[in-house]
């Protein structure tokens, strides 16, 4: 059996972390990737405008460089900001608000991609019909689209779910006490580099594995009502 | 924003960008070479061959980047017979470990895209090739291989931009890359925001150019095919893993 020197609990407790992480992120990025199709799909210029740069934008620079552009660059915009008001403290964003604030960022640019099509997929009858039953463009959105575009996207939403949970290793290069950091602190007490790293790359390949197999039940259930063709 | 900044040490940076694009451009060379086989392999109908690519491609596939290279850099160097190895003064370098690393993910990666590709031929095409009398290597040379490459020009142009993406992580093993770069200079200057900005710029203009690059490839390569085909949407999503 492989010897941790009694490293294992510190592991799990990365892990705990990059699984926070990883749901913080889905969350916002989620939120952000319904807000961008929204925009994208709107009838209002600027809007589709801004959805445009902010998807470039960020599909555009590497992961890293956001994380690392959200740690220092929001850190000095604070303080920029926090000055203006008079206030001269040290303001530092933390680890974990910065990780999630970047990958959520990075998620939701894809995202908006992903729930474009899904939106896009939805025939313009069953709006029609909405609208013939005399229902309002709320209860139209939240009762006929919206729980189409939850199956539609579903598959795309998954595969970027998998992507995230690999990034969020990229997070433990600005200090977040993650699987990544932890595997690098057991690492530096034990000058086992390779047991640790596999050690952490079967981990994570667990988490993708499970992930894998939670997103095919929600895509078995949200497909449930369709006919297997 | 103090642009002065970013032109008093643009050439720095354009000097780590040439880095960046060695690197994407090596790998994504021996990343291909090394697909080939993978990706026939995990095309063939044969359990036992099929079972050693499909393993490789789900470990690099379902593992960070990030990960990958540690254990090139720093886990290799953990066994005595691989620091007497001759290979060692090449392992020991971030450099050589880096493109060791991009080489083998992005093999993972394009592998599978060669499957897919593979495995999306018409049947049709496939029976004439045979109906024609062609043996099985022939018929790979001239008419599945040439057939797959067409179809996965968008999707290995996805696998690039990735790859141009991942190659900022060579940064985190003292790599003087794009990324790299930005982070030295930064940690003199202290102006994060002025020279991320920058280089993410870069970045950006440099994943323009592979997307326009692989535009062209695949108006060339595709060409017989451009009869009024309907547009399809770009896949927004990364390939899945």
């Amino acid at each position: 059996m492989i010897d941790l020197q009694g490293f294992g609990p510190q592991l799990w407790a990365g892990t705990l972390i990059t699984l926070q992480l990883a749901c913080a992120s889905l969350a916002l990025g989620i939120v952000l990737g319904l807000g961008g199709a929204a925009a994208k799909l709107s009838g209002i210029g600027p809007l589709r405008w801004l959805a445009n740069g902010y998807t470039t934008l960020v599909r555009g620079v590497p992961e890293l460089l956001t994380v690392l552009i959200i740690y220092f660059g929001a850190t000095a915009a604070l303080m920029a900001l926090a000055g203006l008001f008079g206030y001269d403290a040290y303001i530092e964003l933390s680890p974990f608000a910065a990780g999630v604030t970047a990958l959520g960022l990075t998620f939701g640019a894809y995202a908006t991609e992903v729930f474009r099509g899904a939106l896009r997929a939805i025939p313009h009858g069953q709006r029609e019909a909405g609208m013939v039953l005399g229902m309002g463009r709320r209860r139209i959105f939240l009762c006929i689209t919206l729980p189409q575009v939850w199956r539609l996207a579903l598959p795309g939403l998954g595969n970027l779910f998998l992507v995230l949970l690999k990034d969020t290793a990229l997070v433990s290069v600005i200090g977040l006490e993650d699987l990544m950091r932890k595997a690098t602190v057991a690492v530096g007490y034990t000058k086992e580099p390779f047991l640790f790293y596999l050690c952490a790359a079967f981990i994570y390949l667990t988490l993708t594995i499970v992930a894998m197999v939670g997103i095919h039940l929600l895509e078995q259930r949200a497909n449930r009502g369709l006919a297997r063709s | 924003m103090d642009f002065g900044v970013i032109i008093e040490h643009l050439p720095r940076l354009l000097k780590g960008a040439l880095t960046t694009l060695e690197l994407v451009l090596i790998s994504g060379i021996v990343g291909s070479l090394l697909a080939l086989p993978i990706g026939l392999a995990r095309h063939s109908h044969r359990g036992w061959l099929k079972a050693l690519p499909y393993a490789y491609i789900f470990f690099f596939r379902g593992t960070p980047l990030l990960v990958q290279i540690f254990l090139v850099y720093y886990g290799v160097s953990q066994f005595e017979a691989v620091r007497e190895s001759a290979l060692w003064p090449y392992l020991r370098e971030p450099y050589w470990c880096a493109l060791l690393a991009f080489s083998l993910n992005t093999a993972a990666y394009s592998a599978e895209i060669l499957r897919g590709a593979l495995a999306n031929i018409p049947r049709g095409e496939v029976e004439a090739a045979r109906v024609l009398g062609m043996g099985k290597r022939l018929k790979y040379r001239r008419i599945l291989l040439p057939r797959a490459f067409g179809m996965m020009i968008p999707s290995f142009g996805n696998e690039i931009i990735l790859m141009l993406k991942g190659s900022a992580l060579a940064s985190t093993i003292t790599l003087l890359d794009l990324t790299g770069m930005a982070r030295t200079i930064i940690a003199r200057t202290y102006t994060p925001i002025e020279i991320f900005v920058a280089a993410g710029a870069i970045y950006l203009l440099m994943s323009m150019a592979v997307i326009a690059l692989f535009r062209w490839l695949e108006g060339r390569h595709n060409a017989h095919l451009a009869i009024a085909r309907p547009h399809t949407a770009r896949s927004a999503a990364q390939p899945s893993a």
